[in-house]
């Protein structure tokens, strides 16, 4: 029998990993493309930001804007952990890291009507700065990333991470802010021919110009404007551009999978992330929760506690008094770790119901180690199968 | 205490996510105030845990109170160039500037606008005397550095006029450690430890901005008396107290204290190789056994963060 997570990564072709920084995303989508491709799938991950060392061993240490295939000596043999034998013949795996800028000429080279029309805004600074600073570039190349991946179909499974920003849902609406950019009406005013913008221009346009040109310089203005003509024609292609992407997401092939650990700060972005993807028509389809404590046994913590509180107020004799005290630390440690536990699970369980819906919750324990090898994401991909199948 | 509180009037609070920032933010702040420091916490960043520790509602433009001696305050960057453009008497466009959306194409042509919009907010609430002590909750992760490098950038960038005297302005705050220093916070775990280093190297070299205590957070604190995490060792203890522990007590009894034994000794390595690797002085903050860190945790946090600075 297939469990839900199982079923993600044999039939979708598309899983979306999102959650707030910190919470181990990165780690958790290539866990998913690993697993795809032990379960004989053709598997790509998309990483936007990955540990120096998970890169290392990801093979994807410098940016690069083209899917790197993994060799399968390195997963599916022994040296990947687990059983060989449980591998699938026929998997591959590839990963990728995120070069935001030359993602963002290439679709600049593709949408331009010349070669020359390209270089102009490939040249310009202001463009230089869109394409490396504006608020969510990052997500709205991560998002074209997938489409280029996608249409490309050389992969039959694709695993994306999304940005480490605290709003880690500024994608959904990235391919959209540059559209909104270019149809700002100040900026179409901009971009008229000199002399009939000038004439055209209300006051406001002129005063704003003014007060920028006061604020920043007037060659920043110069650049802007140049940036705005030379993309003249464009910005259709760049609307089509977004609607595709946009339909890419609420593909039914396109899973969403929401990552959090249990601090409460993560699971608030997680109940926020869960509602606004409702509103968008998406559904989530996994709550996955890293770091999780373990809850070694099921005695009450209030027990424990009192046990270890009666120990340490009793007055043993000088022979006793070392197991006296031992017992009573060791009692403490475990109502600790079993109040803690119980919390967690209360809080996770109290986000699952306000989710609501079908959604998969799966645990993935704190581990004794850093996660950087194949080995170890076999390990996380391994809890992650288990847990779910034992629910 | 009150000596570390009036080293710097302006401390920045940076880590890469999850680590606790927020966390540490409150913890400071309220370890100033005790120590009779008004503070001003300044978010940079939207949707911050911070009033929820308190029980406060959301934060916004205005300060609110978290508690005696403790105010907060949200500041975006719309928020501070409407400030800026007011002050420079520019009032009568500003709320349409920014209505327009204008600010994102200018913040786009400046790279680095926005954060100086906010940190010459910063300079000017440190200049005013608002607070003995202004704790700013940085941005997340790399953020932190383009952040703090933002002011030497637009230098660079822009020759002229009022945002150039901004940005000088803010160099002065920065690079002064009498006025304004970074408190880097980390995990004892691999990733995070090697970041902070990175980080740290990048602030102290590119940003030139003075260093203060790493803080680690989350660390395990041993057991206050060494035990043998093994279910026969507890048997025998437990009939030498005569007292009853079940075989399957026992063993949950020893899982317990092998798993806290085993990441407080990883931790262990981490901080020597955190010491090792960046020569700051370390303040450990204890893990706290509850996902919800709300006030008596805070207390508890800000007791370990006096200590700590007393040990400096």
């Amino acid at each position: 029998m297939t469990t839900p997570i199982e079923e993600l990564v044999d039939s979708r072709r598309v899983v979306i990993c999102c959650g707030s920084g910190g919470v181990g995303k990165t780690t958790t989508a290539a866990v998913l493309a690993l697993e795809g491709a032990r379960r004989g799938r053709n598997a790509c991950v998309v990483t936007i930001d990955p540990a120096r060392r998970l890169a290392d061993a990801l093979g994807i240490e410098h940016l690069t804007n083209d899917p790197t295939e993994i060799d399968p000596k390195l997963w599916a043999g022994d040296l990947g952990g687990g059983d060989a034998s449980e591998v699938v013949p026929g998997g591959r795996f590839s990963a990728l890291m995120l070069d935001t800028k030359s993602t963002f000429d290439v679709l600049v080279a593709r949408n331009a009507s010349t070669e020359d029309q390209a270089q102009r805004i490939l040249d310009n600074a202001f463009y230089r700065n869109v394409s490396g600073a504006l608020g969510g570039t990052q997500e709205y190349m991560a998002m074209e990333k997938l489409h280029e991946l996608h249409d490309e179909g050389n992969f039959d499974l694709i695993v994306v991470d999304t940005p480490p920003t605290r709003h880690a849902l500024d994608f959904l609406d990235a391919p959209k802010r540059l559209t909104r950019l270019l149809d700002n009406r100040v900026f179409r005013l901009l971009m008229m021919p000199t002399r009939a913008y000038l004439r055209v221009a209300s006051v406001a346009v002129q005063t704003f110009l003014r007060t920028v040109a006061r604020v920043v310089g007037s060659e920043v203005i110069e650049d802007v404007v140049a940036f705005f003509r030379a993309f003249e024609g464009m910005e259709e292609g760049f609307r089509e551009r977004a609607r595709v992407v946009e339909e890419l997401l609420t593909d039914p092939a396109t899973a969403f999978v929401l990552v959090t650990s249990p601090r409460r700060d993560a699971m608030e972005e997680a109940t926020f992330f869960a509602e606004r993807l409702a509103v968008a028509g998406q559904t989530v389809q996994a709550l996955i929760v890293n770091r999780i404590h373990p809850s070694f046994g099921d005695e009450s913590p209030a027990g424990l506690r009192a046990a270890a509180d009666a120990l340490q107020f009793s007055s043993p004799d000088a022979e006793r008094a070392g197991p006296t005290n031992r017992l009573s630390a060791l009692y403490a440690n475990l109502a600790d770790f079993r109040e803690i536990a119980a919390l967690e699970r209360a809080h996770i369980e109290a986000l699952r119901d306000r989710i609501g819906g079908d959604i998969t919750l799966a645990y993935v324990p704190y581990l004794a180690h850093d996660v950087h090898d194949f080995t170890a994401l076999h390990e996380v991909g391994a809890l992650l199968f288990d847990t779910v199948s034992a629910r | 205490m009150a000596d570390f509180c009036s080293t710097s009037r302006v401390v920045i609070v940076a880590g890469k996510g999850g680590v606790g920032k927020t966390t540490v933010t409150a913890a400071l702040a309220i370890t100033a105030a005790r120590a009779g420091k008004s503070v001003l916490i300044v978010e940079v960043e939207g949707k911050s845990g911070l009033p929820s520790m308190f029980g406060a509602p959301a934060l916004g433009y205005d300060e609110i109170d978290l508690e005696v001696g403790v105010r907060a305050r949200f500041l975006t960057p719309d928020a501070a160039l409407i400030d800026y453009l007011v002050t420079h008497g520019m009032k009568r466009i500003s709320k349409r500037l920014a209505a327009s959306g204008a600010l994102d194409v200018v913040a786009t042509a400046v790279p680095g606008m926005k954060d100086i919009l906010v940190l010459g907010k910063v300079k000017s609430i440190e200049e005013a005397r608002e607070a003995d002590l202004v704790i700013v909750d940085a941005p997340a992760a790399g953020h932190a550095v383009t952040f703090l490098l933002s002011a030497r950038g637009l230098l660079d960038a822009v020759r002229v006029g009022p945002v150039r005297k901004q940005a000088q302005d803010v160099v002065s705050l920065i690079s002064d450690p009498e006025r304004c220093q970074v408190m880097l916070v980390t995990l004892a775990e691999e990733t995070p430890v090697s970041e902070v280093v990175d980080t740290a190297f990048a602030i102290e070299d590119r940003a030139g901005v003075a260093l203060g205590p790493v803080v680690v957070n989350a660390c395990f604190p041993p057991l206050p008396v060494a035990v043998a995490a093994d279910a026969t060792a507890i048997l025998e203890d437990a009939r030498v107290c005569d007292r009853f522990v079940s075989q399957r007590e026992a063993d949950d009894l020893a899982h317990a204290a092998a798993f806290l034994e085993e990441r407080h000794a990883l931790q262990v390595e981490q901080i020597q190789r955190l010491r090792a690797q960046l020569p700051l002085p370390q303040i450990e903050l204890p893990f706290v056994f509850n996902p919800d860190i709300t006030r008596p945790q805070l207390a508890v946090l800000a007791d370990a963060f006096q200590r700590g600075i007393e040990r400096l």
